[in-house]
Order: C-alpha cells, then structure tokens, then sequence
C-alpha cells in the first residue's frame, strides 16, 4: 500500500461536519444520564448509610450491581432485553440514558456515602447539641461540607461516564463513535476519522476539566 | 433551697465489654459550678456527654429539668427539649467551618428557635463582643487562633440561652498561650451565676471556680466535695495518688 501511514489532513478535515452531528447526543446521553445519575446517587448514597437494615441492603445490592457489571452488558441488558418484560422497543437514545444513569447513579452512590462519612463526627454532634434535628443538623451543617468534597470526584465521574457513551455505538444510537462507523464505512479512512474522533472526545473531558479547577482555584471546592 | 437542675441516677453505660459509667449518682443545683476530674479513660466525658444525649446509657436515668431521659432512648421530645437548653463546648470546638463565626452562631436560634434572622445576628454580635471577639465576625473559623475559636464556640453555645453549659475539656486542645482566655470568659460565666459542669485538667480554675470538685476513677464517682476538701484533703487514696500526679508539674 503506498498510502503507508501518511496521515491524510484533508480526510480528517472533511469528516468533521459529519462526525460532530454525533455531538449532541454525546452530551445529551452524558449530561442526561448523569443528571439522573446525580439523584441515583444522592438517594442511594444517604440510604447506604442508612442505620435501618431494610433501607441500607437495597441500596448496597444496587451499588453492587452496578458497579460490577460492564455498562456494555447493562445497556445491551436494556436495549435489547427489556423490551421482552415490557412488551414494546425501547428508543436507542432512552436506552443510552438510562444506561449512564443507573451506572454513575451506583459510583455516584459511593461518592455521597464517602463525603458524608469523611466530615467528623464532631461537626454533627455541634449540630445537635445546639437543638438542631438530625434532618437539620445533615442539611445545615453534614451536607453543605460533604458536597464541596464531593465535587472533585463528580468531576472525574462525569469525564467517565462521558466516554462511557462511545460504547453505545453498538446500539445504534448516533453519537460521536457510532457517526465515525457509519463515516468510515463509505471512506475507508479508519485511521484519520478515529482520531478526529479522540480529539473530539478531548475537547469535551478537557473543557469539563478546565471548569472544575476553575471551581476548584475560586475556592468553591475543598476541605 | 437551691433547685436541681441535673439528676443522675444509678447511671450504668457499657461499651463492649468496658463498663464506663458505674451507678452514677449526682445532683447538680441551679448556679452550681460542678468540675469533674480524673486520669484519661475514667468516663468523665462520658458522663457530662450522657446529660445531653449525646452517648446512650444502658441503666438508670438522667432528668434534666423535669425532662427524663430513660435508656436507649434516642429520639424522644426529651431529648430535643433537653438539648434545646443545655448548651456544649468540645475538646475541638467543632466550629461549622463553612459558616461564619457569626453565622456559626445564628444558625440554631434561627433553625431552632424560630428567631428572625436580624435579631439573631444582633444577639451575635452582642455575644462576640461580650467573648472579647467582636471584630472577627466576618472570619471564616480557620482563619482565627484555638482560643479565639474556642470563644465563638461558647458564644454559639451561649445564644441558645441555655440553662445548663457542659465543657468537655475545653482548653485541652490549646496552644499553652491561649488557655487563659477561654478560662477567662468561663470564670466570668461562672460568675454570672451560669450553672455548669466541667472536665478539665486544669486543676488551678478547679480550685478557683467550682464549687464542687467530683474525681471520677473507673467510671465511678470515688470522691466529692468543695475544692478545698478534694484538693487539701482527699479522703480516697485513688485521689490522693491522681493528684499527687498531677499536681506535680
């Protein structure tokens, strides 16, 4: 093959119009399903810690779950396996959201349960000493300190559950990997098109990561 | 005829295997200064930590101006009244650091009391003034020294009104240099006829404060009296040796 490993620019450049139409639903399956995922977490997380047995095993089997399954079976579960229990298609883009959220929902899970548990428990017996309920004394002074130690790891949660998402390709759904399949596909320029496809990706992981030591320098995260 | 405030009553507390608390009896009248000492591990946090709820007791009973805590009881309307007026400062100060100090201090009269959020802020300031603070209102915790932080956590403790103060080793957690000026703003409260019960190894302010002097040894209460009887002439030879150790340096 003469063509060798010359990097063909004008392949690259070309397939940028198409590739970035898969965009959209990138972030719309990420931040969706991460926004779900955001409240997965907080329920699951505050009933993990729960002192009531019957609250605390539900959400430690779903945390289990989740965690230890590969997103690529729970989507495929999803998508392909629950239309049989619930007696209809399930919509591509519906099952992809659906994935992230239950996934991040179970690492979000542990994000929450580890920031409570890491504010001393000196802080929570001030809070009650001084009157406050146990639902005044977790909202006034547990929660606001357990979320700003939170938001690192949500930060790092989110950057990978994004790239999650490149995985949904196998379901059809049109986001950015899937687009660069159905590129290829007519131009044969699998070399150039996957790393248009990897620096989109970047973009996106790198601008997340930019804001959140923006947030982090303005003093808004941290002990 | 004082009033009692604090009723202990063959309190029993087990953790584990360890029995910390032993048939607690104790009394403490309205204006009294009550100090409690012993070695590290003889209970007496403990102790002061069951009249606020914060450990559970497995036998006897506390009451707490006419509000009866029985064991294991851990969510009850006493509870919730007995806190509402019996304020606590930690070894650690356990000072809100995301909140102001002044906002350390409104919190419980807003949330608790109900008290509009104006008025409370003018409580504040009147109490960080009165703790010598006045000027650091606007500080976040970690900016201020031990001592200064443990005035704010008085001051918070104070804006509660409370009828009862507990000090669970209030100036253990100091810099040598700042002991003095929590111990100040407490002699002064103690003066003011705030009724108290204090863990301390400070046994000067013992002497000088309180009226009443408890060593506890092993979760017991082996020997009380004024501080002139505990400290010149204690009868338990338990006492007579934690002194002789500690009255050393």
């Amino acid at each position: 093959m003469d063509r060798g490993f010359d990097f063909d620019w004008q392949a690259a450049i070309d397939s940028i119009p198409f590739l970035l139409r898969g965009i959209p639903y990138t972030l719309l399956i990420s931040f969706g399903g991460l926004a779900i995922g955001f409240f997965i977490g907080i329920l699951f997380g505050l009933l993990s810690l729960s002192p009531i047995r019957p609250l605390r095993w539900p959400a430690v089997a779903y945390i289990e779950f989740f965690r230890g399954t590969p997103i690529l079976v729970q989507v495929l579960f999803i998508y392909y396996g629950l239309p049989d229990l619930v007696g209809g298609p399930i919509n591509a883009l519906t099952a992809g959201i659906a994935a992230i959220a239950l996934n991040s929902g179970a690492y979000i899970s542990e994000v929450v349960r580890g920031g409570v548990q890491s504010i001393d428990k000196g802080q929570r017996e001030a809070g009650l000493s001084l009157g406050l309920t146990r639902s005044q004394t977790f909202l006034h002074v547990v929660w606001p300190q357990a979320f700003k130690r939170m938001i690192p790891p949500l930060g790092n949660q989110a950057i990978v559950s994004i790239k999650d998402t490149s995985l949904f390709s196998v379901i059809g759904v049109g986001e950015l990997v899937r687009q660069g399949q159905v590129y290829i596909a007519t131009t044969f320029t699998a070399f150039e098109v996957y790393f248009v496809v990897a620096v989109m990706y970047l973009i996106v992981t790198l601008s997340l990561s930019y804001l959140l030591r923006t947030l982090e320098r303005r003093g808004l995260v941290g002990a | 005829m004082a009033e009692t405030i604090v009723t202990m009553s063959r309190v029993n507390k087990h953790f584990g295997p360890l029995h910390v608390l032993r048939d607690v009896d104790l009394a403490v009248d309205v204006g009294e200064v009550v100090v409690i000492i012993g070695a590290s591990g003889s209970g007496k946090s403990t102790l002061i930590r069951c009249v606020n709820g914060l450990e559970p007791f497995q036998g006897g009973h506390i009451v707490v101006d006419g509000n009866r805590l029985a064991p294991g009881g851990r969510n009850t309307a006493a509870l919730r009244a007995i806190r509402k007026e019996v304020g606590m400062v930690f070894q650690q100060f356990n000072l809100f650091p995301h909140r102001t100090v002044r906002d350390n201090i409104t919190l419980a009269p807003v949330r608790v009391k109900g008290i509009a959020r104006g008025q409370a802020e003018a409580i504040a300031n009147r109490l960080l003034d009165r703790v010598g603070i006045a000027d650091q209102a606007e500080k976040y915790p970690s900016q201020l020294s031990g001592g200064q932080q443990q005035r704010v956590a008085i001051a918070r403790a104070l804006a509660m009104e409370p009828r009862l103060m507990l000090f669970d080793e209030p100036t253990s957690a100091l810099d040598p240099e700042m002991i003095g000026e929590v111990l100040d703003v407490m002699r002064e409260l103690a003066g003011e006829g705030m009724t108290m019960m204090v863990v301390t190894h400070e046994m000067g302010f013992a002497r000088e404060v309180a009226d009443r002097v408890i060593y506890i040894h092993s979760g017991q209460i082996i020997e009380e009296g004024t501080p002139e009887q505990v400290f010149d002439a204690p009868r338990n030879e338990r006492t007579q040796a934690f002194l002789s150790r500690v009255l050393k340096h």
